[in-house]
């Protein structure tokens, strides 16, 4: 147990690995180098947005809104791209981040200068941005044929036979995992999500902390937004609809404490891949699709209730002995 | 140096004196500023607030039947959100209770295609709910994860366990008698749906459990300091087992009026349902972080909830318009006490 | 008193060197509480200033001043001649101010290097992790930690995580610092070793303010001391002029021996018996007796493992050995609401988190423990509840606007006696106070301290759990030494001799582990 404790993410990477393996060996046509690299492609949203929610978990806070948000930012994109079709697809990479991030600010300064419990916000927010799409686009549509070539083909342009949704989510990886490993503003999440008020003794703002982390869920669900309207060619009010609670649940599976200051990026990723696999796999196995969604619930459970043992509730260690037999087994 | 006194003389001299200038009273004084600025006075007045405007805008508003039909949209909901206040007010929370109304649904739908009559129905649909609420209760107090994350997690298996036994297709045979529980009035004048009239009664029920019994009392004592109430002698994991077991009851409750009501079961059946629930239970002035709350706050924003979409509706809104107005009252009205206590306190 | 004060407040007008830091006239209140009032203090250069004061006279209210925790509502800081406003912490650091303090405020699941440098990691905004590992690591070995810089915090000892602390204090190179009762949690060993560092630091200039409730550390240490009373600066002056009774005198307001006045009641028969209490972790093989009327002390460092052993007692955590014996049966204490039921009542020590509830009022606090006895026809009764508040509030002396008055607006000392009322409710025959005057002004703790020899002369039997010498020696009959999680020495009022004497030495030479000769296990 100690050693799953060290190693939490390669237990996950192995657990993955022996999945991958034995779905493999029973079902030719999942183990091909043309499928992995569909998984790869169908799982990279999911890679993205459980990234987003972690650091929004890491500060003991939750964001409902993630999918909404995806879902509206990517109506305001489509809507931007009909009255502008010629912007190349960088402007409306970029644009949807900033409408993202100003979206994901709105809960953050709900959250952190009035002091309004997450869930309760993203709540609200989630019905507010659900609604907005309708609100802002009068009911409609957009659909693929009203798309630019521009805006469309962006998402499905290819590199080494991967997808650029699954090159960008390589890339947000690499910046979240150089964010909260390398920078003092990302060992700053850890801070407060760990110790709120030990945070506050070393100087760390939970205000600017939580606003921030907000606005980085926020920003990658609006860059989300884009990719996933262009990519599936329509945008509309239903799109991601319960995607959050995947979302949740991807990070939950990954290791992410909802206790907070406590989440790998490798972790996280993990969580989502395995999400990625099983719903990738269960069309090849000839299985129901509608397995789907219990084995996820019995996933989500069996790693949070694994998680809670490792972690143990054990009492101090007082005697010396105890501490000893402690400091042993550290060894 | 003057010698100090001593400590006895001192106490007594303390005490003494304390007995003549110190009374406790038993209350607060009351002021009419202190009752208006609560919270339950504040959903009354939105509450007035929507009825007048309600009259306003649209003639039908008043109609008794049209009230009546009103009803049916939100009473299955708002009898899980009797409970649900009650989770909530013990810092615990349930996201899988739609799902719980997805599986008992099935059940029910099943039986129902098999032939059994309504009462077999009815306890079937409530005891698979009551079973899956102890899962739930189970898991909570067994592991010390969450709640938030242990019914997540049930969510997705209840209604992936709907979805897989039932894929794509629906079930829609159901004895007529059962089907007539839920389309027609359970008192005809003033007209007056079943689940309507059963949410009232364990309105009535959850209030006086809530405020006036010593179990009650001690869920308060839960929710404002889980560790402290240990410390007291309240058996809190005992508690917290119930309380997910009833929530899974009266989801399948929930589900028994529902197909009654529609007459038809698909496994998507109440989607989102538990966040409608939740923002019901918040607008009621029941605190996310535990220890306040009020059945009377909930009950009113069932009503203002209920009535301000029933509303709306009749002018013609789209269901995912008002949703934006609901969430901005679930918000603004959360947020602006807060707002308003800064500036006092400012000036 | 008047003309006594005043020689020691004019020892302030022979400055030796020019201060480091000054504060001026500082006052700081909280609703209902008034912290600090116009108190004024001077840090100098290569000097320990002992700053000392009962709890609650507002030490650590003025280390949260000086650290930008708190800000003042008067006053001013100056540091090295120049006036300062500290809003956060940063302010505090970046004028070079540092504290150790009382509460270890870390982050378990972070390494020891981060530890250490959160808040100001080398590097600007991108950290440099091979300079924090490379200055964690010069910073350890210079205190002497045997611990790598790479470890999680959690793997370390409770003494462990204090060298971190210390060694944070350290990381800013600061030339004031502040420690807020660093040696509570250490033993006499790492206690020399703290001292050592604290010489080293005053060798380099720095200067130190040091809180302690140890008069001997005071004398070892200190060159100058402060003392406050109830937020006030009642004197200050240098140690070396100044004798215990006189800083007791100060702290107090009146003479020791009269601070807690031992009630003279007859002990009468055996009640609890707890015999070989073993748990895996946190303590062995605790044997001990109670009886009625009798009021039994349980001393030892903090973290030597005696809440454990009650909150074991109460049911709060199951034995794996070890059996409770009450009036001649043995309990199966399964929970807590089993010793209740038992007539066994435990007022926690951490108020905030384990005795009040905040946002009740004080009836619905009171009657909690004993709601079944406010039932009528399955109803709670108001009448009954508020007839019970009404006489234990009353006996207690809680001062409130009216009893229906949420807890969380009392002050600390009204909370904790709400908190004491809600078990006398229970009817106890055994009653746990553990660390009761623990943070309560000094007009309470007089109330609670008479009211712990009232409650054994009404024939409970009362076990004492206190970190202050003067407190447990002042009401106990007998006292039960704790040291890693073992019962190490048992004392008797006014009995023994050497090692076993009832004597402040030996009760602190038992809890801090030291080898006395001759000393019975």
């Amino acid at each position: 147990m100690s050693l799953f404790l060290k190693y939490r993410e390669i237990m996950l990477g192995l657990i993955v690995l022996v999945m991958v393996t034995g779905i493999s060996i029973s079902t030719p046509a999942f183990g091909t180098l043309e499928n992995g690299v569909g998984v790869l492609n169908d799982t990279a949203f999911l890679f993205m947005m459980a990234l987003g929610q972690m650091v929004v978990i890491l500060t003991r806070g939750i964001d409902l809104s993630v999918a909404a948000n995806l879902a509206l930012t990517g109506m305001l994109v489509g809507m931007l791209n009909q009255a502008f079709p010629d912007l190349p697809a960088i402007v409306y990479l970029a644009s949807a981040l900033v409408i993202g991030c100003g979206l994901g600010m709105i809960n953050g300064s709900l959250i952190a200068y009035l002091g309004i419990p997450p869930i309760v916000v993203t709540l609200g927010t989630l019905a507010i941005f659900r609604g907005m799409i309708v609100v802002v686009a009068g009911g409609d549509q957009v659909n693929a044929s009203e798309m630019s070539s521009t805006f469309a083909g962006f998402p499905k342009l290819e590199f080494l036979g991967l997808s650029s949704v699954f090159w960008i989510a390589v890339l947000v990886s690499l910046a979240a995992w150089f964010f909260l490993s390398m920078t003092r503003a990302g060992r700053g999440l850890y801070a407060v999500g760990g110790n709120p008020v030990a945070a506050r003794y070393c100087g760390i703002s939970l205000t600017h902390q939580e606003l921030m982390a907000y606005a980085i869920s926020g920003a990658i669900a609006g860059i989300c937004g884009y990719l996933w309207v262009a990519r599936y060619g329509v945008a509309y009010v239903e799109i991601a609809s319960g995607y959050e609670l995947t979302v949740i649940a991807a990070c939950v599976i990954g290791g992410v404490s909802i206790g907070g200051g406590i989440g790998t990026v490798a972790g996280t990723l993990l969580g989502a891949l395995f999400t990625g696999v099983i719903v990738n796999a269960l069309p090849v196995m000839q299985v129901s699709p509608f397995w789907q969604m219990a084995i996820s619930g019995v996933v989500i459970l069996a790693a949070v209730i694994i998680n809670a043992r490792a972690e143990g509730r054990g009492g101090k260690l007082i005697l010396p002995e105890a501490r000893r037999a402690a400091a042993r087994a550290k060894a | 140096m003057r010698e100090p006194v001593t400590v006895s003389n001192e106490s007594e001299a303390k005490s003494a004196a304390g007995a003549e200038r110190y009374r406790v009273a038993d209350h607060a004084p009351r002021r009419l500023a202190d009752v208006l600025l609560r919270w339950e006075s504040i959903l009354v007045m939105l509450l007035i607030a929507v009825i007048i405007g309600n009259i306003v805008k649209s003639p039908y508003f008043l109609d008794p039947y049209n009230l009546a039909d009103a009803t049916y949209n939100f009473s299955e909901k708002a009898i899980i959100a009797l409970v649900m206040a009650l989770l909530i007010l013990v810092r615990e929370i349930d996201l899988s209770v739609a799902a719980i109304v997805a599986l008992s649904a099935l059940v029910v739908g099943f039986l129902g295609a098999a032939g059994y009559g309504p009462f077999v129905l009815i306890v079937a649909g409530i005891a698979i709910g009551g079973l899956c609420g102890a899962f739930n209760g189970f898991l909570v107090t067994r592991s010390g994860v969450p709640s938030i994350v242990i019914t997540i997690g049930t969510m997705s298996l209840f209604r992936g366990l709907a979805q897989v036994s039932l894929g794509d297709q629906a079930l829609t045979t159901y004895p007529q008698a059962f089907l007539d529980l839920g389309q027609t009035y359970f008192i005809d004048w003033p007209p007056v749906p079943l689940s309507f009239f059963i949410f009232l009664v364990l309105a009535a029920v959850f209030a006086v459990f809530l405020h006036l019994t010593a179990t009650g009392r001690r869920l308060f004592a839960i929710g404002a300091n889980p560790v402290a109430a240990r410390f007291s002698g309240i058996r809190v994991d005992r508690i917290r087992f119930a309380l997910f077991t009833l929530s899974g009851l009266l989801s399948g409750l929930g589900a028994v009026l529902l197909t009654a009501r529609i007459g038809t079961m698909r496994p998507n059946i109440a989607l989102g349902w538990e966040l409608d629930i939740i923002t019901v239970v918040i607008l009621g002035g029941v605190a996310i972080s535990g220890g306040i709350g009020t059945i009377g706050g909930v009950v009113l924003a069932v009503f203002v909830l209920g009535l301000t979409t029933f509303g709306l509706s009749l002018m013609n809104v789209p269901g995912i318009v008002i949703n934006v107005l609901l969430g901005l009252l679930l918000i603004i009205s959360i947020a602006a006490p807060i707002l308003i206590r800064r500036v006092v306190r400012r000036h | 008193m008047a003309d006594f004060l005043l020689r020691e407040i004019a020892l302030t007008n022979d400055t030796l060197t020019a201060p480091i830091l000054t504060l001026s006239h500082v006052s700081k209140s909280f609703p209902g509480v008034r912290a600090l009032h116009d108190v004024s203090l001077d840090l100098r250069a290569g000097e320990v200033t002992a700053l000392i004061g009962e709890n609650g006279a507002g030490k650590s209210t003025i280390v949260k001043i000086l650290t930008g925790i708190y800000t003042p509502d008067a006053g001013e800081i100056s540091v090295a001649g120049k006036q300062r406003h500290f809003v956060s912490p940063r302010d505090s650091w970046g004028a070079g101010i540092a504290a150790i303090h009382q509460e270890t405020v870390m982050f378990d699941d972070l390494s020891v290097a981060e530890n250490i440098f959160m808040g100001h990691m080398p590097g600007g905004r991108l950290i440099d992790w091979k300079e924090t590992r490379a200055r964690a690591k010069t910073l350890l070995q210079r205190i002497e930690a045997d611990f790598d810089a790479d470890a999680p915090l959690k793997t370390l000892s409770v003494a462990q995580k204090h060298m971190v602390e210390i060694t944070r204090a350290l990381s800013h190179d600061a030339s004031v610092i502040i420690m807020d009762e660093p040696t509570a949690a250490l033993s006499r060993h790492e206690i020399d070793e703290l001292f050592r560092i604290i010489a080293q630091l005053k060798a380099e200039g720095r200067a130190i303010l040091f809180i302690s409730h140890k008069f001997d550390e005071i004398f070892r240490l200190s060159d100058r001391w402060v003392c406050l009373r109830d937020g006030e600066k009642v004197g200050e002056g240098l140690t070396r002029d100044v004798t215990e009774p006189d800083l007791v005198r100060l702290m107090v307001g009146r003479p020791i021996d009269q601070v807690f006045p031992k009630r003279d009641i007859p002990i009468g028969a055996r009640v609890l018996e707890v015999e070989g209490l073993t748990n895996a972790t946190e303590f062995a093989d605790v044997s001990f007796s109670l009886h009625k009327g009798e009021i039994l002390g349980l001393y030892g460092l903090v973290g030597a493992g005696r809440s454990e052993v009650m909150q074991c007692v109460f049911g709060m955590t199951p034995p794996t050995s070890g059996r409770v014996v009450m009036n001649g049966r043995e309990l199966a204490i399964k929970a807590p609401i089993d010793a209740i039921e038992a007539g066994i009542s435990y007022v926690p020590e951490d108020r905030q988190h384990q005795g009040a509830f905040l946002p009740l009022g004080i009836r619905a606090n009171t009657t909690l423990a004993s709601l079944a006895e406010h039932v009528r026809n399955g109803f709670l009764s108001l009448a009954s509840e508020m007839k019970a508040t009404r006489l234990l509030g009353g006996r207690l002396s809680v001062k409130a606007a009216h009893w229906e008055q949420t807890l969380g607006d009392l002050s600390g000392g009204n909370q904790q006696k709400v908190v004491i009322a809600k078990w006398l409710a229970t009817k106890p025959k055994v009653i746990i106070l553990d660390e009761p005057t623990k943070g309560i002004d000094i007009g309470s703790k007089a109330a609670v301290h008479d009211f712990i020899g009232e409650l054994a002369e009404e024939g409970l039997a009362v076990i004492l759990i206190s970190s202050e010498l003067p407190e447990i020696m002042g009401l106990s009959d007998r006292v039960l030494v704790m040291h890693e999680g073992r019962i190490v020495a048992r004392f008797v009022r006014g009995e023994g001799t050497g090692a076993q004497a009832w004597s402040p030495e030996a009760i602190v030479a038992a809890a801090t582990g030291t080898p006395i000769e001759g000393r019975a296990a």
